[in-house]
């Protein structure tokens, strides 16, 4: 058990390297650097020269990288080469924000989608079942940002019952930060249900072919009873990692919700960075973005491991 | 009647409320008529004489989260109109597109416009209580010149030493005469500063606020300074801007009344925004440009009659319409707009022409010349519309153009000024020399379509060292019809600035320099009640 979670932790912390590499990459091969995207075309070349040797752009690729890189290991960031901000004191309250929206669309979406899966299961091909099956299949097949607009026109600027702009602050209340982000967390709400429920409901069904039901339903038990405490225990590996994986979309994934929303989170903070190539903190959100992603999916597999007896005791 | 008269007064001037007027009108025995007819009048002066209070909240696009407060680091609409409201210039560039006195109280040509006195207003104090004198300029007018990352570095390079002359008098020194200099000094990054300042993080100024809250790309909060030495400005208790880069976000949070006044408003949303109640556009024409440069030294656009091909190949109606929806002018393959006194009005516009333009191209007899238009929408949002919109235009004439698609990113570093047929776009300058000087001076080093002409260069010097009006248009009205006719620049179309408010802001007039009043929103508008 202990090596097993140690044997995750090493391969989640390699692939975490890998990412750090392929950012920094990526980051490199881009065309033109920071100091051209910062003076566009007021650039001569006598500023440019000079903003260059100032944001210590003339060191080569990979050592600008490995100073980085040892930084980083030792919670260091470096500063911003675009305004000279410490790095993590930037990224801070934005990775806060990116969080609490996460974290409201999680607790919101999770229930939802888990409860009407069960609901859909047990109801398996009636109205109900069918109708669930529609509506979420079709809030997944519209695009973000256009089920993002439809929730504008209607709910906030028709019916003008929450704001549009979701652009809290670090001094925001949380009551209020409830209502600003509502809209925002509606749809990402929207987005990320279907994908859940149909899991829940497959991976419920899936079991309930199995001998041990049909002997339940022998017995005479609800079918409520049998999918909830007969099914579930046994479906729930897959569930999980599907969560899991939506989790992770909700804090990586969501840049064009932040957008249209105008929510301050660390999504939208990478875009504006990658365009105006400050290296720094594009590495350090894709580090984190990286780090939530991998993290999410090793407690994914490290808890499908514990749900599943046959995986908890290895012969 | 004249203590009614009295009372009417003090209405409009918002002494007295409303209901107190009323009823006091009644009292001295008014008729309910006359009553309303009072409160109409006070409302309409209500609507056109600025009043004190209130918070602005504006809605900008052009905000990152690397802006600084840095007055060296400025490119868009939200800082420069957030720094607006924190300092002034020496001069501002006024509406009716002058040159107008801020903190030089004057200014005037010496030693035939090579030198210029600046006369620095008296009793104006920064936010700290310090007195600004001609050491703070000194100091705020070199951090622009020499090793510097200053945007405003390239028009300062005319400038050959700056010095104090006594305590509220410099003299500023140029390297040639130029009779245009104070709209130089209308440059958004050419405020100032105390002497030696360094701290941007708490920015010391002497606008009419003070900054609140500095979130860089989410939000700024500025707060009113009781002492603002400005006069008929400076109305607001305060502004709060938010960030928003999306158009459609910027539009939606205008209409649903979480914002009172949004800059760049989507041109193709315009007529829709007309409709809605309580929402006014305001549409500025002004010098920003698309233009398409040719390098006239670079095959095949040496070749003159190629460059006339091209030009008349080009269908401008289309391009105003596609690209702005109309909210634009036709360009005439010269940098100056409509909106400049010295527009060249009797230059014929030239038109889409595909026979004209099939028999240069034959005249410049090059079998198969390679005409290839690199185009981004990294140089402007429609680049490459308007690149291929003209490629289809060219091929009406039997001219082969190929657009080539290029990454946005790096565009100006790697594709402008290297690339011989570019797409690009300039902001335009206050004055017509100074657009003229920086994109088409043989020595300038955005030049970009390598325009060298004797004649030019002479017409251009003597145009900046000319104070008389008559012979200063006649050189500059030649400039242009010498750029229309011959130079390689295929300039299509001017486009307007639009911004939009609500019915609530007064005092957000158009101006043709850039965004938001040119920048001056906080400085001039006020909020009805």
């Amino acid at each position: 058990m202990g090596r097993l979670i140690l044997h995750r932790s090493v391969l989640g912390v390699l692939t975490l390297l890998a990412a750090s590499a392929l950012i920094f990459i990526g980051t490199e091969i881009l065309p033109g650097d920071l100091a051209s995207a910062i003076l566009q075309n007021s650039a001569t070349p006598e500023n440019l020269a000079k903003l260059r040797l100032d944001l210590g752009l003339d060191r080569p690729a990979i050592v600008r990288y490995l100073a980085w890189l040892f930084g980083a290991l030792r919670g260091d960031f470096g500063h911003s080469l675009a305004n000279g901000r410490d790095v993590l004191e930037e990224i801070a309250p934005r990775f806060g924000n990116t969080m609490f929206l996460a974290a409201y669309a999680a607790v919101v979406a999770v229930p939802l989608a888990v409860g009407l899966g069960l609901a859909a299961a047990i109801r398996q091909g009636g109205v109900f079942d069918r109708l669930v099956n529609v509506v979420t299949l079709m809030t997944i097949s519209v695009p973000e940002y256009f089920l993002a607009y439809l929730l504008i026109k209607y709910v906030a600027v028709e019916l003008g019952w929450f704001p549009s702009l979701a652009n809290v602050s670090s001094d925001t209340p949380f009551a209020d930060r409830l209502y600003y982000a509502f809209l925002p967390m509606l749809t990402l709400t929207l987005v990320i249900v279907a994908h859940m429920m149909r899991m829940t409901r497959a991976s419920v069904l899936a079991v309930m072919a199995s001998p041990y039901i049909e002997m339940a339903i022998l017995k005479g038990l609800t079918k409520t009873r049998i999918v909830i405490r007969h099914a579930l225990p046994n479906a729930l590996a897959p569930i999980i990692s599907v969560i899991a994986l939506n989790l992770a979309y909700l804090i990586v994934g969501v840049v064009v919700v932040e957008t249209v929303f105008v929510y301050p989170g660390l999504g939208q903070l990478m875009v504006d960075e990658v365009s105006k190539h400050d290296v720094p903190v594009v590495q350090a959100c894709g580090l984190i973005f990286a780090a939530a992603f991998i993290a999410l999916n090793m407690v994914a597999d490290i808890l499908s491991i514990l749900s599943n007896p046959r995986l908890r005791q290895p012969r | 009647m004249s203590e009614l008269h009295d009372w009417s007064e003090r209405l409009k001037r918002g002494a007295v409320s409303r209901r107190e007027f009323m009823g006091r009108a009644a009292a001295l025995g008014a008729s309910t008529v006359a009553i309303s007819t009072m409160l109409k009048s006070a409302d309409a002066f209500a609507a056109e004489t600025p009043k004190k209070g209130g918070v602005l909240r504006l809605g900008l696009a052009g905000g990152s989260t690397t802006d600084s407060v840095d007055v060296t680091s400025y490119n868009d609409s939200v800082m420069i109109d957030v720094s607006h409201g924190l300092f002034n210039g020496l001069v501002e560039w006024g509406e009716d597109g002058k040159p107008h006195p801020e903190l030089a109280e004057s200014f005037e040509p010496k030693n035939g416009a090579k030198d210029w006195i600046f006369n620095l207003r008296k009793g104006v104090k920064f936010s700290n209580g310090q007195a600004f004198t001609a050491d703070d300029a000194v100091y705020s007018l070199n951090l622009h010149r020499g090793d510097t990352k200053s945007g405003a570095a390239g028009p300062m390079k005319v400038v050959a030493d700056v010095k104090k002359l006594d305590k509220n008098q410099i003299q500023v020194s140029l390297s040639g005469p130029d009779a245009d200099f104070p709209y130089t000094l209308t440059d958004y990054h050419l405020l100032m500063i105390p002497d030696g300042f360094k701290d941007w993080a708490k920015p010391v100024g002497t606008g009419a606020f003070t900054l609140e809250k500095f979130d860089p790309g989410v939000r700024i909060a500025l707060k009113k300074r009781p002492d603002y030495w400005k006069e008929g400005r400076g109305w607001l208790d305060g502004a709060d801007v938010t960030v928003i880069n999306d158009a459609s976000a910027r539009l939606n949070a205008l209409i649903s009344g979480q914002v009172d006044a949004i800059n760049r408003v989507d041109h193709k949303a315009v007529a829709l925004l007309s409709k809605t109640p309580k929402i006014e556009v305001v549409r500025a024409p002004g010098g920003w440009f698309a233009i398409m440069a040719m390098m006239t030294d670079k095959e095949p656009y040496s070749n003159p009659d190629i460059r006339l091909a091209l030009k008349y190949a080009v269908d401008r109606e289309q391009i105003v319409k596609a690209l702005f929806s109309g909210y634009g002018s036709l360009g005439n393959d010269h940098p100056i707009p409509r909106t400049d006194p010295y527009f060249n009005s009797e230059l014929p516009q030239r038109k889409h022409d595909p026979e004209k333009a099939a028999f240069h191209f034959k005249k410049a007899g090059i079998a198969d010349p390679k005409v290839i238009l690199q185009a981004s929408d990294g140089a402007f949002s429609g680049a490459v519309d308007m690149a291929t919109l003209f490629q289809a235009d060219a091929a009406k004439a039997g001219v082969r153009v190929d657009v080539k698609k290029e990454p946005g990113d790096g565009y100006f570093d790697n594709v402008w000024l290297k690339g011989p047929f570019v797409a690009s776009y300039w902001g335009g300058r206050p004055a017509a020399t100074q657009m003229l000087a920086v994109a088409f001076a043989a020595n300038a080093p955005w030049n970009e379509t390598h325009w060298k002409n004797e004649k030019f260069e002479k017409l251009l010097n003597d145009a900046r060292g000319e104070t008389d009006e008559a012979k200063r248009k006649a050189y500059i009205w030649e400039m242009q019809a010498m750029l229309n006719e011959q130079s390689g620049a295929l300039i299509p179309a001017f486009r307007d600035w639009l911004d939009a408010h609500n019915s609530k802001v007064g005092g957000h007039t158009p101006h043709g320099g850039f965004d938001m009043d040119n920048g001056m929103i906080l400085d001039k508008a006020w909020l009805k009640s």
